[in-house]
């Protein structure tokens, strides 16, 4: 998709989108869960320094990439899996469901980081 | 499932893989259990939030919350591992590098799952 011919289109930017929420996802997000769970079999000194590290400026920033990448993955997977049952391929539909993903994500980001963060 | 491809292409050799259902079905279901188990997840971490050591012990060593923890881990990790391997596949042109890759990430998250029952488990039994 990258080309000097390319102009941006909703479509592929969503799909690579997903692709990068989904390696951030696997690489550091899988991973911290992993960690958390370690943490608290631990003990109390673990687990409070994990959530010191999460607390701390680039422990939030890092948080909120996290939970925007969750967010816009789990919503944009359920366009990818109704595309799977042959539905909505058209380019209009496509186009809705897309800004849809995008928009229930952010929300759902912002909500979520009120609470959590 | 049945084999779904017909045995005539099969022989030809059509298609650019000769294992891509597997791979593409796997990564589906782990989709589908995930879309049914993040929410659970996110909605207990909610309940979690500014509650300390003991809440959070608490709420692992419950068989119920326990089996769910696995099961959304062992789903985590392996779509996880599908979803990298097709990265790894197209954007590591350098044949040596991604095989080095592509056993990194399953070691990776076959260890993963190994430590993340261990885990709960310990905490489960009060090991």
């Amino acid at each position: 998709m990258i080309g000097p011919y390319y102009r941006p289109q909703l479509t592929s930017m969503l799909s690579i989108t997903h692709r990068a929420t989904g390696v951030l996802l696997g690489l550091v997000g899988a991973p911290l869960l992993l960690l958390w769970i370690i943490a608290v079999s631990r003990g109390p000194e673990n687990l409070n320094s994990l959530y010191a590290l999460l607390a701390s400026w680039p422990g939030k920033l890092l948080s909120l990439a996290l939970l925007f990448s969750l967010c816009f993955h789990f919503c944009n997977g359920i366009r990818h899996l109704i595309w799977d049952t042959g539905r909505m391929l058209q380019i209009d539909a496509a186009y809705r469901a897309g800004y849809v993903v995008l928009a229930t994500a952010l929300i759902s980001t912002l909500v979520l980081a009120g609470v959590l963060l | 499932m049945s084999e779904m491809r017909n045995p005539l292409q099969r022989a030809k050799g059509l298609g650019s893989s000769k294992s891509g259902l597997p791979h593409w079905r796997a990564q589906r279901i782990t989709a589908v259990t995930l879309l049914l188990l993040i929410p659970w997840l996110i909605w207990s971490l909610l309940q979690l939030t500014g509650a300390g050591y003991p809440q959070a012990a608490a709420f692992i060593a419950d068989p119920i919350n326990a089996t769910l923890l696995i099961l959304v881990l062992l789903c985590m990790l392996y779509h996880a591992m599908l979803g990298l391997q097709v990265v790894i596949e197209d954007y590591v042109h350098h044949h040596g590098l991604s095989l080095l890759l592509l056993f990194a990430i399953r070691i990776a998250a076959a260890a993963g799952m190994i430590a993340g029952v261990v885990h709960i488990l310990k905490l489960v039994l009060g090991a």
